[in-house]
C-alpha cells in the first residue's frame, strides 16, 4: 500500500508560474518565465548577475508585482490562488504561513536587535502561538537541528559568525513547517568549508521535511548539490531547463555551455 | 505470450554542438533503433569513441537526444523520456532506472552506508530494512566494514566502483544501465559483479551494458548491439 | 468716539486676545481636534497630525501640550503631573503655561480636574466620566523597537499582524524569567489596535480598561495622536504561561500607609537608607489629610540633613 502510494506522488503542482514578465520601464527584469514546482521538488535558478534570477524569485515570492503573468500557489487557506491577485493581507498570510525565505545576507532575514532564539521563535508567534514554554522548546529543538550551541540561544545575532547567522536564519524559516522555501544565494558570502557544511545541512533538512524549494545561485556546484532541476537564465530569459545533471552534463544553449565550461575544476 | 519491451529506442540521433567552438557539430549516431526485453542483457559493441557511453547516457536522460525517442516502461506504461516533464523523469529514475557509471559521482561528505541505503529509502523502504540490505550488499561486494561510515571520496577506484554497484543493485530496478561497472575491479570482485548481473537477469531485469573485459562481456551478454552501425555522417 | 465704536473696539480686542487662546491659533486647534475626533472614532489607531513648534523642546511634552491646547476652554480646571507629582519642574512649568495662555483655573487635585495632563502616570484616584486624561508620548509606535520600517509597521496595524510584539515579551522572559518590561507595556485596544500606552508603568495599564474618562495620547515629535474612548476594552498582552501582572510592593507608603498605590523609592542618605512613598503626590496628600499615617510620616528631609551634618549648615 505505502509502496504503491510512494510510486504515485501527488501529480498536481504546488506552484505554477505562467508567462511571468517584469519590466522596469524599458528594461526587462524577466520575460515570459513559466515553470511548475511539485511537492518535494527543488528547482535551481542559475545565471550570472543581472540575468533576472532574483527578479524571478522576488516576483514568485510575492515581494515584487510582475508586469504580467501569474503565480499560482496551492495555499492552505484559499486553495490554488494567484498570489498577486490575493489581497495584501491574504498574500502576507501565505508568505507567513506557507513559505520561508532565506536571504543571502542574514541581516536581511534576521532581526538584529533581538536574540537568535527570539528570531527563531518569531514565526510561531506570527502564527498565533501564545505559549512561551512551548515555543522555547521548539526553538531549542531547532537550534539543535541546525547544530547551534543552545547555550547561546539568547545571544544577539551579531555575536554569531556568518555561517551561524545563516543557520539561525534557516531555523527561523523552517520552524513553522512551510511548504515552500525560497533561497537567494543561501551560502553566498561564506567560506567554502562553512558553505559545504551548511549545504549538507540544508540538503538534509529539505529531504527530511519533504520541502519544495527554489534556490537562486550563480554557483554551479551549489546548484548540482541542491537542485534536482535547473532553470538557466540570461538577460531576463530562460535559456534552458531540465534535470540538473542533464543541463550540466549536456548543456544545449551557448550560454549554458559557457557557464558550465567556466566552472573551475580542482 | 509476447514479452513487451522494457526499453524501445526509435530513430535516435545525437549530435553535440559546441557553441563556444564556433558552433562545431560532432555527430555521434543517427537513426538508431533498439529494443530491450526484460531478462535481456544487451551489450553495446564498438570501438572506443563510437558513442556507446553517449547512447547509455541518452537512455538515462543525462544527455538530450537530437532526434528520435526513448521509451522506457515505467509503472506499466511506456514513457518517452525525451519528452517527459522533469518530475516524471525524476520519478522514473527513482523507481525504474538503475545506472552504474564508470565513475562514482555522488554528493560529497556522505557516509558510504547512507549512500547505499538512499535508493531504498527513496522507494519507501524502512530505515531498518534498508540498513540490513545495505550491509548484506556491501558484505557481498567485500567492501571492508571499516569503510562503511566514511564518505567514499578517499576510497580506491575499485572500492568506489563497488559503492556505485551497491547503490544500483540494492533496489530491484526493472531496468539497469551498466557503463563499465567492472572497469577497475580485480578478478575476484569482477566475478561477484557478474553473479549480481546474472541474478538480475534471472529476475527479468532489462539491462544495457558496456563491458571492456571480454570474459565479463561473454558471460553476461544475451545479445550484442553494434552502435557503430548507426554512425552518423560527420 | 461713540459708545457703539467703543463696544466694537473692545469686542475686537477680546477677539484678538482669544485668537491665540491657549497659545495655538484656531486653525491649528481645529486641525488637532479633527485628529482627536478621528482617534476617538478608531480607538488605538495612530492619527498623524501637523505637530507645531512649541515653546519647549521635543521630549518635554509637546504632544500633550498641543492636545491640551486644542481642547482647553475657560471653564476647564487643569492639572499637570510628571512622574505622578504635581510639584516637579516640568509639571509646574506646564501648569503655569496654561494658566497664562488659557487663563484657566489649575489644581493639584485629581478629583477637581477636568483635564489632566501627565507623563509616566495615571492618577491613583479612579477617573470619572467627563474627565480627559492627556498623556505625553515619546514613541507612539509599540513595534518600532523591533521593526524600523514605518511602511511595515503600518501594514502590521492595518492587517492586525501583531505576532512581532510578542517577540519583545519573549525576549523579556528569556532574559529575566518573567515579562519584566515596566513602562510602556503594550496593550490591545478594543481587541483591534495594538497601542503603546506611553511610558506609564504597567501598574497603570489596568486603569485604562473600561475607564470612564477619555484618554488621549499626543506624540509631538512623532506627530501622532491616538485615543482610548471612555469604556473601551484595553488588554495588556501576555503569554498563556506568563500572564500579565502588575508590580507589587512588600512595603506600604511610608507617608500615607497606602498598600494600593504605585511606590517610588527615595534614597535618603549615603548610608543606604531609603523610603518608599506614593508616586502620586495628590493621592498621598489626600490620604494623609484623611488621617492615614505611614511609618515615616513625620520624616522631614531637612531634619535628616541636619542630623547628618551635625546641625551645621554651610
Amino acid at each position: 500500500m505505502s509502496a504503491a502510494l510512494a510510486l504515485m506522488p501527488d501529480d498536481t503542482p504546488l506552484l505554477r508560474v505562467e508567462g511571468l514578465t517584469k519590466r522596469y520601464g524599458a528594461i526587462i527584469g524577466c520575460e515570459n518565465v513559466s515553470f511548475d514546482l511539485r511537492p518535494g521538488e527543488i528547482l535551481g535558478i542559475v545565471g550570472e548577475s543581472g540575468s533576472g534570477k532574483t527578479t524571478v524569485l522576488n516576483c514568485v515570492s510575492g515581494k515584487l508585482a510582475p508586469t504580467s503573468g501569474g503565480v499560482q500557489f496551492k495555499t492552505r487557506r484559499h486553495g490554488l490562488a494567484n498570489i498577486h491577485e490575493l489581497s495584501e493581507p491574504d498574500r502576507r498570510r501565505v508568505q507567513r504561513e506557507d513559505w520561508g525565505f532565506v536571504h543571502q545576507n542574514p541581516r536581511d532575514g534576521l532581526r538584529m536587535r533581538v536574540s537568535g532564539g527570539a528570531n527563531v521563535a518569531e514565526p510561531l508567534m506570527n502564527l498565533g502561538d501564545r505559549h512561551y514554554g512551548r515555543m522555547r522548546q521548539a526553538t531549542i529543538d531547532w537550534l539543535n537541528r541546525v547544530e547551534l550551541d543552545i547555550s547561546r540561544i539568547d545571544h544577539k545575532p551579531r555575536t554569531f559568525s556568518g555561517g551561524m547567522q545563516q543557520r539561525i536564519q534557516i531555523a527561523r524559516n523552517l520552524i513553522h513547517a512551510p511548504r515552500l522555501v525560497f533561497m537567494d544565494e543561501p551560502t553566498g558570502g561564506l567560506d567554502v568549508s562553512v558553505q559545504a557544511r551548511l549545504l549538507d545541512l540544508l540538503r538534509e533538512l529539505v529531504r527530511d521535511l519533504d520541502l519544495s524549494a527554489i534556490i537562486v545561485t550563480h554557483d554551479m556546484a551549489v546548484a548540482r548539490l541542491m537542485a534536482a532541476r535547473l532553470m538557466v537564465m540570461k538577460g531576463g530569459h530562460v535559456v534552458e531547463t531540465g534535470l540538473t545533471d542533464q543541463v550540466l552534463d549536456d548543456p544545449q544553449h551557448p550560454y549554458t555551455q559557457l557557464l558550465v565550461s567556466s566552472v573551475l575544476q580542482i | 505470450m509476447i514479452t513487451r519491451p522494457a526499453i524501445a529506442v526509435r530513430s535516435l540521433s545525437k549530435t553535440f554542438t559546441l557553441h563556444n567552438r564556433g558552433g562545431m557539430n560532432i555527430p555521434v549516431f543517427d537513426g538508431l533503433d533498439l529494443e530491450v526485453l526484460p531478462g535481456e542483457c544487451v551489450v553495446l559493441a564498438g570501438d572506443s569513441g563510437v558513442g556507446k557511453s553517449t547512447l547509455m547516457r541518452t537512455l538515462f536522460g543525462n544527455y538530450l537526444p537530437s532526434g528520435g525517442s526513448v521509451h522506457v516502461r515505467h509503472e506499466g506504461v511506456l514513457v518517452d523520456i525525451t519528452h517527459a516533464p522533469p518530475h516524471v523523469l525524476a520519478n522514473l529514475r527513482k523507481h525504474t532506472f538503475g545506472y552504474v557509471s564508470q565513475f562514482l559521482r555522488v554528493i560529497p561528505r556522505i557516509a558510504t552506508m547512507d549512500l547505499v541505503m538512499e535508493p531504498l529509502l527513496a522507494n519507501g523502504v524502512s530505515r531498518e530494512i534498508a540498513h540490513e540490505r545495505a550491509c548484506t550488499m556491501l558484505r557481498a561486494l567485500r567492501l571492508p566494514e571499516g569503510h562503511w561510515a566514511l564518505p567514499p571520496a578517499t576510497f580506491s577506484g575499485g572500492e568506489q566502483q563497488r559503492v556505485n554497484i551497491a547503490r544500483s543493485f540494492i533496489c530491484d530496478y526493472p531496468v539497469l544501465l551498466l557503463d563499465e561497472p567492472t572497469a577497475s575491479l580485480d578478478a575476484a570482485n569482477r566475478a561477484i559483479v557478474v553473479d549480481l548481473i546474472k541474478a538480475a537477469l534471472g529476475r527479468g531485469v532489462a539491462m544495457v551494458g558496456i563491458f571492456h573485459d571480454e570474459d565479463v562481456r561473454n558471460s553476461v551478454a544475451t545479445r550484442y548491439f553494434s552502435v557503430s552501425d548507426f554512425k552518423a555522417a560527420a | 468716539m461713540n459708545a457703539a465704536t467703543n463696544t466694537a473696539a473692545s469686542n475686537a480686542s477680546s477677539e484678538a486676545a482669544y485668537y491665540t487662546h491657549a497659545y495655538l491659533d484656531e486653525q491649528t486647534k481645529r486641525m488637532i481636534r479633527r485628529a482627536i475626533l478621528k482617534a476617538i472614532a478608531i480607538p488605538g489607531y495612530q492619527v498623524p497630525f501637523g505637530s507645531r513648534e512649541m515653546p519647549v523642546p521635543y521630549g518635554w511634552g509637546t504632544g500633550g501640550i498641543q492636545v491640551t491646547a486644542a481642547l482647553i476652554g475657560p471653564r476647564d480646571v487643569y492639572k499637570c503631573i510628571d512622574q505622578g507629582a504635581d510639584d516637579t519642574t516640568n509639571a509646574v512649568s506646564i501648569r503655569k503655561f496654561f494658566a497664562t495662555v488659557a487663563d484657566v483655573e489649575t489644581t493639584e487635585s485629581t478629583a477637581d480636574a477636568t483635564i489632566i495632563q501627565s507623563r509616566h502616570r495615571i492618577p491613583e484616584l479612579p477617573l470619572r466620566e467627563g474627565q480627559i486624561m492627556v498623556l505625553q508620548v515619546p514613541q507612539p509606535e509599540p513595534l518600532r523597537g523591533l521593526e524600523s520600517r514605518e511602511t511595515e509597521t503600518r501594514a502590521m496595524h492595518a492587517y492586525e499582524e501583531y505576532g512581532l510584539q510578542y517577540v519583545s515579551l519573549y525576549e523579556n522572559i528569556s532574559a529575566f524569567g518573567r515579562i519584566a518590561g515596566g513602562a510602556g507595556y503594550p496593550v490591545l485596544v478594543d481587541e483591534r489596535y495594538l497601542m503603546s500606552p506611553s511610558p506609564i508603568p504597567k501598574f497603570d495599564n489596568p486603569k485604562m480598561h473600561l475607564s470612564p474618562a477619555l484618554l488621549l495620547f499626543g506624540a509631538g515629535r512623532e506627530k501622532r495622536i491616538y485615543a482610548v474612548p471612555p469604556y473601551t476594552r484595553v488588554r495588556s498582552l501576555d503569554f498563556e504561561d506568563y500572564p500579565f501582572e502588575v508590580q507589587k510592593w512588600t512595603q506600604a507608603c511610608a507617608l500615607c500607609a497606602s498598600h494600593e498605590s504605585y511606590l517610588d523609592e527615595v534614597i535618603l542618605d549615603d548610608s543606604g537608607n531609603r523610603m518608599f512613598i506614593c508616586s502620586d503626590t495628590d493621592h498621598c496628600a489626600t490620604r494623609r489629610a484623611d488621617g492615614h499615617h505611614g511609618s515615616m510620616s513625620d520624616f522631614s528631609l531637612e531634619d535628616a540633613e541636619q542630623s547628618r551634618t551635625g546641625g551645621e549648615r554651610p
